[in-house]
């Protein structure tokens, strides 16, 4: 410990010699930390330009009129005003809502369910794990090439066998009822592998004596499962939400690939709307003010999701 | 489950429902690889024929060579395998700094990392698409290569990983006259290579898949990647679904390949966010 005391910044023995604390300077100017700072460089530098900077800038781009060409112009508040008054936006906010949810939902579901399910000592259990996880490895551009395939409403496999028990089978992703119900299935089709492993770790976490010791009270797997595993995988679940809704609410590559939006504006989602008005429409301002209430969206989803933790997450 | 289930369940029951669940996951893939096999009037005859009379291997020729597809292939591998290079290095050194080093400002720069990875794609591209188009990198793989280097993701992982090996490594060797350099090269990466494994792994199958950055930044057809490559596939094919098939089954190869092989660096790459931290 001794010598880690020597180098540390804070430099508490100097400070009891000279009766003064060292300056910020001073403390920043310590070997320790010049060496700290060094490996930081190269990284820091990046993050700085390249991240950090942007997500200063894209709270005043919003404010600003941008075609990607000519200078930047001030416009103040009149994007956000024409915001309230779109009736896309309206749309597009609509359907990134239910899609998320949705999905959140169905992904919730399927993934603890495969997760209680692997979690046994079974035979092949290596090789149902690997198949399970197995959508999340392709690349959602590949997921959605052969889902439209597979979805085509008249030749598609999967209306071919649905056709054999009803007369209409849905128009899937040509039909506006249907077409978001589509993606959402899809989403969590690829992504429920993804959670399993993460609920999975956490099942693995559960002591075995809780277990045991329910057994011996006579508890049922229903008391069981609400009265051990749930309460002790909330911190898991309150994970496994935040980052579910924040993915999703990104989800691009699924709608641009399979409905670019449509039927109509069936599918039309948030971030789907900000790359067209940008980079499509050159509307880099309009579009920059979406993603402000797109990120606001989303930083107002994790601040519940964060007061409500203590409620709900044990430990 | 063993605990929550206790016997409750046969074991050939859980086996049937298992592998049905399985299938549900992996036929649509079983399907493309079947359809990448056939002729065109071939694909949608049902009831479906999983294994083709005749292998039509030609579908994949075909693929590869009316559209530039080994350039989109090169492409991809080119930007995937500098970005996990730079990735290693920048995150490993970073992710050193913040775990085993002290620093005035150290915690709020790592909430700032945090907050970051926290933050949608889409509310920074804008911003990132004009410093890029500042430096004149538009429609250049640099621009990919830069924007995904400096990976929050990866600090973080680095940090979590290199924190937990013992401290007195790295005490020991200080007393032996090692500096902080030396330390990190010869002591600590050597032990950190599963970590260094796993985010390799993440990173390169990140940017493999990755659409919708080279869709805003690359135009020209010589420097598309090849998810690019595959969307422009799909649009332009769309009745000869068995070559779309068959570009989808070459552009899957590499990350398939990458998961057989390491597999628990994939996994431990995904848990260690959540449980470790």
């Amino acid at each position: 410990m001794s010598s880690l005391n020597k180098s540390v910044p804070a430099a508490q023995g100097a400070s009891l010699a000279k009766g003064r604390e060292p300056s910020l300077w001073q403390r920043m100017m310590h070997p320790q930390a010049r060496t700290a700072y060094l490996f930081l460089l190269p990284n820091l530098l990046g993050f700085l330009l390249f991240i950090a900077v942007p997500s200063v800038m894209a709270l005043g781009l919003g404010f600003t009129e941008w075609d990607g060409y000519n200078p930047v112009k001030w416009t103040g508040l009149s994007n956000y005003v024409r915001l309230m008054q779109d009736e896309n936006f309206r749309i597009a906010l609509q359907n990134t809502l239910l899609y998320t949810f949705g999905s959140c939902l169905l992904v919730i579901i399927a993934s603890l369910s495969l997760a209680l399910l692997v979690n046994q000592k079974m035979k092949g259990m290596s090789l149902y794990r690997a198949a399970f996880f197995f959508p999340h490895i392709a690349s959602f551009i590949a997921v959605a090439v052969v889902w439209q395939a597979i979805f085509n409403p008249t030749l598609g496999p999967l209306n071919m066998f649905l056709g054999k028990f009803m007369d209409h089978p849905p128009g899937w992703l040509i039909s506006s009822d249907w077409a978001l119900f589509s993606i959402i299935l899809v989403s969590a089709w690829k992504m429920a592998g993804y959670y399993m492993l993460l609920f999975l770790a956490g099942l693995q976490g559960i002591s075995k004596e809780l277990y045991e010791a329910a057994n011996i009270d006579g508890a049922n797997i229903l008391q069981r499962f609400r009265n051990i595993t749930l309460p002790m995988l909330s911190p898991v679940t309150f994970f496994v939400i935040i980052t579910c809704i924040i993915n999703l609410f990104k989800s691009f590559d699924l709608v641009y690939v399979m409905t670019g939006g449509g039927p109509g504006r069936s599918t039309k989602l948030l971030v789907y709307d900000i790359f067209v008005q940008s980079f499509r429409n050159s509307a880099f301002g309009y579009a920059s003010a979406e993603a402000i209430v797109l990120f606001l969206i989303v930083l107002a989803i994790t601040y519940v999701q964060f007061k409500g933790e203590k409620r709900w997450v044990n430990y | 489950m063993g605990q929550l289930l206790g016997h409750a369940v046969p074991k050939s029951l859980s086996h049937l429902f298992m592998i049905l669940i399985s299938l549900i996951m992996i036929v649509p893939f079983l399907w493309m690889l079947s359809t990448s096999f056939k002729l065109q009037e071939e694909v949608f005859q049902y009831p479906i024929q999983w294994i083709p009379q005749v292998f039509h291997f030609e579908n994949y020729v075909e693929v590869w060579t009316s559209i530039p597809f080994p350039l989109y292939y090169f492409n991809s591998l080119k930007v995937s395998v500098l970005v996990t290079l730079g990735q290693l290095i920048t995150c490993s050194l970073a992710g050193y700094a913040f775990a085993r080093l002290d620093f005035p400002g150290k915690n709020r720069l790592f909430i700032m990392y945090f907050a970051a990875f926290m933050i949608p794609y889409q509310v920074i591209m804008i911003p990132q698409y004009f410093v890029i188009k500042k430096l004149g990198l538009v429609d250049s793989h640099w621009a990919l290569i830069l924007l995904e280097i400096f990976s929050p993701y990866g600090v973080f992982l680095m940090r979590q990983f290199l924190s937990g090996i013992s401290k007195e490594l790295s005490e020991a060797a200080r007393i032996d006259g090692c500096n902080e350099f030396g330390i990190f090269a010869r002591i600590i990466l050597p032990l950190a290579k599963p970590a260094l494994a796993t985010l390799g792994i993440f990173a390169f199958s990140w940017v493999w898949n990755d659409f919708q950055a080279p869709l805003i930044y690359l135009t020209s057809d010589s420097l598309k990647t090849l998810p690019l490559g595959l969307a422009s596939l799909n649009g332009e094919f769309t009745s000869q679904t068995q070559l779309v098939m068959a570009g989808t089954v070459l552009s899957l190869i590499p990350v398939v390949t990458v998961f057989l092989f390491f597999q628990r660096y994939f996994i431990s790459g995904i848990t260690a966010g959540s449980v470790k931290g």
